[in-house]
């Protein structure tokens, strides 16, 4: 006679996933690290010296991989607030697709190899920088920051500033006051950019219970941020060409684009009626991508046209 | 019939067997970019590869 009858043990049928490449491809947050590939990009192509082609292509991979896995823990611990949201119910977690523990082993193997091979094939600083910049995001967005404080994005947006400092260092072993600059874009950029989000998304963090700056400051509040942040956003973008750091065509090209921004938010501040202010918010979101995409878009253009300058006969002699 | 289903053990469906051939494909390709990502940067280093800061 056993001690234990073995009939009144049931094993609960292990899970076996059916979750597609395709699932953990969207727990990467593919459009998040587009914008991460492009401005790492920048910050390769600003760098001075002769940078190998093999080696930038490295770099490039392992900051996107890194951003990647970042967006996969941030989903793996996630998973609970991203169901009660319209925006993100789809995201492979709130689908039953892939577990949170499934999520979680994805991206700390893509974190640990994304940092290694970065450090080992490229430079350790370089590698250090992007672990820190996956420690941020995880750890101090994510666990810390997000269900706390309204100022979660803004601290949080250094994270998704790091990108090209982190590409600069794999570049010249080295930081400089360029890449800094980047940084201090994308960081005074990314408040009036979620913040125009969370305004016409502000039911849907309530109901998460995420504390973003429209469901505990209210809108107008928020409006006001948006104001103050995108006209220092604006400073801090065109300041580079007085400074001397970066050419005119840069200078003009943010001029003209940060007009377009602090028009925009001129107009989220006053427009209070409902639609109104819907069609401001919704504006502004749309342009602050075409923003920063076409600030960084005309460094890289910058760097062409003065790689191919000589070759056409200009600037030489 | 109990008896036979038991001692398969876990029974796959077509579609887990898809998903996870797909799963076990996309390794193995991660593996070879990797592979080729280290064979390529040791080529262009060359015995520089050794010779690295920190």
């Amino acid at each position: 006679m056993s001690v234990v009858d073995h009939n009144a043990i049931e094993l609960a049928a292990p899970r076996i996933s059916e979750a597609d490449v395709g699932d953990y491809i969207a727990l990467l947050k593919p459009r998040v690290m587009s914008l991460v590939i492009f401005t790492a990009l920048v910050g390769l192509a600003i760098a001075p010296g002769h940078f190998h082609p093999v080696l930038a292509i490295t770099s490039l991979l392992c900051i996107s991989v890194g951003a990647g896995a970042s967006g996969a823990l941030n989903m793996a611990l996630e998973g609970d607030i991203d169901a009660l949201m319209s925006r993100t119910a789809n995201r492979p977690i709130p689908r039953g697709r892939i577990t949170p523990a499934e999520a979680m082993a994805f991206g700390m193997t893509l974190s640990f190899f994304s940092v290694l091979t970065l450090g080992i094939l490229v430079n350790w600083y370089a590698g250090a920088l992007l672990a820190f910049t996956i420690f941020f995001y995880v750890v101090i967005y994510t666990m810390g920051l997000k269900r706390r404080t309204a100022q979660n994005i803004v601290i949080g947006g250094a994270a998704g500033s790091l990108p090209p400092v982190v590409a600069w260092v794999a570049a010249t072993g080295s930081i400089s006051v360029e890449p800094l600059l980047l940084f201090l874009i994308i960081f005074f950029w990314t408040p009036p950019h979620f913040w125009a989000l969370a305004l016409f998304r502000s039911d849907d963090y309530a109901r998460a219970g995420v504390p973003m700056l429209p469901v505990v400051a209210g809108p107008d509040a928020t409006r006001l941020q948006i104001l103050l942040y995108t006209i220092v956003l604006v400073a801090v973008a065109v300041a580079p060409w007085p400074l001397g750091y970066f050419d005119a065509i840069y200078g003009v090209t943010s001029l003209i684009l940060g007009a377009g921004m602090l028009a925009l938010a001129i107009n989220v501040y006053v427009s209070r009626e409902r639609s109104q202010s819907l069609r401001a918010t919704r504006r502004l979101f749309a342009f602050s991508i075409l923003y920063l995409f076409a600030l960084f878009a005309t460094l890289l253009l910058e760097v062409v046209v003065r790689a191919v300058a000589p070759w056409i006969g200009f600037g030489v002699g | 019939m109990d008896d036979k289903r038991e001692q398969q053990g876990i029974v796959l469906t077509e579609a887990q067997k898809r998903s996870r051939r797909r799963r076990s494909i996309a390794i193995a390709l991660a593996l070879g970019v990797l592979v080729v990502l280290f064979f390529a940067v040791t080529i262009v280093k060359g015995p520089a590869v050794l010779n690295r800061p920190l």
